[in-house]
């Protein structure tokens, strides 16, 4: 059996110590996961390493640590995989996640973040009306787009590699608007509204997201969670137009305002365009937009100071020689009475070229 | 290599720089760059966030331009996000025949039609330096070897993620290429905890603090880990990092002051252009210590 060496970053907060590294040479078939290694070690050379694991099967998603930097189930990362990613002769670094303050060696504190943002968002059901007599009765067809969202096990993985909540510790997160999504797309709960009203009106809630993939790049299961938080974002803004106060309808009508108005983007008119409702004129006299512009004067003095942007640039904008046919997309595309969307976790990255499994995607609210 | 060439909006707006950098470097590594100027905005994930199948026809439109320039070799664009966004369409019309041919009924009004092919791709400059023209080519190109010189690459999200879409299985070190081209171009890269991280732009107008925060961390540890100064191949990033930058440095508390490049700028730096020539007077923050650096490295 192949001779790996792991190098752990161990960390009581209790003993008062600062965190330390310790290294482990252990002796584990390539194809066994880094979880073995760690509890290998455990088990033969130091039983005081911490680590939290049940199934060891990615299903209980105990075990989620950062592998040469990458947040990832141990149980479901091959040992052989992680020597790979770390370099010959350099050893397998295994870290505690981000994000989530440490118990010990490789545990963190879930409750204190991840479960806490779950418990955020109300992740039950809560359907309109008296309960039905027995089931509640619907299309299956209308479960499909939730599965995606449903197949979420809480590992936290999302949470630990998060960018916007390393730098805003209030924010929701991933785990738990993706958690949220499940609720707003099942067809039985009866709170759509709230709840999107109350994640786009949040300055820590969907809008917070900076749309970095990191969460779509770590999740074992696929789950997407990046993806889920667009799904409210577009529920919020076109099934609800809901003009929440984070600027998350201004920004996204600004930007498909201006595409179909000329073709590409007129950044000059991005700041103030997105500070109201997406438009110009009326854009104007929306409460805030005026604070929110003055704050961003400086940048637009730079701008122009620096050369980069000139009056003309802000004055005017050419359109695109056929910007006419851009416009005839949007307006057959804007008036199908549902949106289409074709989500790949459910039809298959290498697709379906004969059944074009597609899902009708809104509307239907 | 004659290419299909998007530059993207940002790169024709608010960095105009980029794009001239772009156009001066192209000849001297013997790159026929073919604009494709009928073409739209990528949404920046922005449209698709709106409506999937807006986003992938707009961009299943520029796909198709793409193709039709005759002999372009693949379709090349000097954008993070560009890619990001474009590379997300893509992968839908690939993934399903079903969704393609609907996206493409749309546009033939135009007498346009996205096909799917192996071997067509649409890369970033970056992809391009080291897959297409080849690091070695490069170095021997390299007329002013930026020696002494510490550079911080800032990738921007949009093309080291998601692996699974980027091409990583085909190409397992594209988060690793622009070190790969700091050193090919003669110059140190420096290791820093921001260099794959976001900048932030994404929700400057949604959320400030978030967004500045962000950029200003990344700019001091890239500060702290001694860099002279970072490259990006992204515009936007390149707003955040470089236009922003003194409103960041209020949200870190600190005092940041670096430059930061674009991607055909470094390029074209060591391929002997002037900064001048390359817009390095057109930034908010000073390249001032760069091009003091260059100047005491030709005079060494």
């Amino acid at each position: 059996m192949p001779d790996y060496k792991l190098k752990i970053r161990r960390f009581n907060p209790e003993s008062g110590e600062a965190a330390y590294w310790s290294e482990y040479d252990v002796q584990v078939d390539s194809e066994r996961s880094v979880l073995k290694g760690i509890l290998d070690a455990r088990d033969q050379q130091d039983g005081s390493i911490g680590i939290r694991c049940s199934c060891q099967a990615a299903i209980c998603g105990s075990c989620a640590v950062r592998i040469n930097g990458k947040t990832s189930l141990a149980c479901n990362t091959a040992i052989g995989e992680a020597q790979a990613k770390a370099g010959p002769g350099n050893p397998i670094v295994v870290e505690p996640m981000n994000n989530m303050p440490v118990i010990k060696d490789l545990i963190v504190d879930m409750d204190a973040v991840h479960w806490k943002k779950v418990q955020r968002v109300v992740p039950w059901l809560l359907p309109d009306g008296p309960p039905p007599e027995r089931e509640y009765i619907v299309p299956a067809e209308s479960m499909i787009d939730i599965t995606q969202s449903m197949a979420c096990i809480q590992c936290g993985a999302c949470v630990g590699a998060c960018l916007s909540l390393e730098a805003d510790p209030e924010f929701v997160g991933p785990a738990a608007l993706a958690k949220a999504y499940r609720f707003v797309g099942d067809p039985r709960d009866g709170q759509e509204a709230e709840r999107l009203r109350d994640l786009a009106e949040d300055p820590h809630g969907m809008y917070d997201c900076t749309h970095c993939f990191a969460c779509v790049e770590v999740c074992p299961k696929d789950v997407a969670p990046m993806n889920q938080i667009m799904r409210l974002r577009r529920r919020a803004t076109s099934d609800f137009e809901i003009k929440d106060r984070n600027n998350g309808y201004g920004h996204e009508h600004a930007m498909v305002d201006m595409i179909e108005k000329w073709g590409t983007l007129h950044e000059a008119q991005m700041l103030p365009r997105s500070f109201g409702d997406g438009s110009m004129i009326k854009g104007q006299t929306e409460p805030g937009a005026v604070k929110q512009l003055v704050e961003s004067l400086p940048t637009a003095v730079r701008g122009l100071k620096s050369g980069k942007v000139t009056i003309g640039k802000v004055l005017h904008h050419p359109k695109l020689p056929d910007q006419k046919n851009v416009k005839k997309i949007y307006e057959q595309i804007e008036s199908k009475d549902e949106r289409l969307e074709l989500n790949l976790y459910i039809v298959g990255e290498t697709g379906s070229e004969e059944q074009g499994a597609m899902s009708e995607g809104g509307g239907e609210s | 290599m004659k290419l299909a060439y998007w530059p993207g909006c940002v790169s024709r707006g608010f960095t105009p720089e980029l794009h001239g950098s772009m156009n001066l470097v192209a000849p001297k590594l013997d790159l026929e760059l073919v604009e494709l100027d009928r073409a739209n905005c990528c949404g920046a994930g922005v449209i698709a966030e709106h409506n999937q199948e807006l986003a992938d026809t707009l961009n299943a439109r520029t796909f198709a331009m793409a193709q039709n320039v005759e002999g372009a070799v693949g379709m090349m664009n000097i954008c993070s996000t560009c890619q990001g966004a474009q590379s997300e369409c893509q992968e839908r019309l690939d993934a399903d025949g079903g969704y393609r041919d609907t996206i493409n009924s749309t546009l033939s009004a135009e007498n346009l039609s996205y096909q799917q092919h192996s071997e067509w791709w649409n890369k970033n400059f970056l992809w391009l330096l080291v897959e297409e023209i080849g690091l070695d080519k490069l170095r021997s190109k390299v007329v002013r070897p930026l020696e002494g010189m510490r550079i911080a690459p800032f990738y921007g999200c949009y093309i080291v993620r998601p692996t699974k879409r980027l091409g990583f299985a085909d190409h397992p070190d594209r988060d690793h290429y622009l070190d790969y081209v700091i050193e090919a171009l003669g110059a140190e890269p420096v290791e820093y905890a921001g260099s794959h991280k976001c900048c932030g732009f994404p929700v400057i107008t949604m959320n400030r603090t978030t967004s500045l925060r962000q950029a200003g961390r990344h700019l001091a540890d890239a500060i702290d880990a001694g860099a002279d100064c970072l490259v990006t191949p992204c515009p936007l990033c390149h707003l955040n990092l470089d236009m922003q930058q003194p409103a960041a440095a209020q949200y870190v508390e600190r005092d940041l002051d670096v430059p930061v490049l674009h991607l055909p700028q470094m390029v074209g730096l060591a391929l002997g252009l002037e900064p001048k020539e390359l817009g390095m007077n057109k930034h908010v923050v000073k390249t001032k210590s760069v091009q003091r650096k260059l100047a005491e490295l030709a005079a060494a």
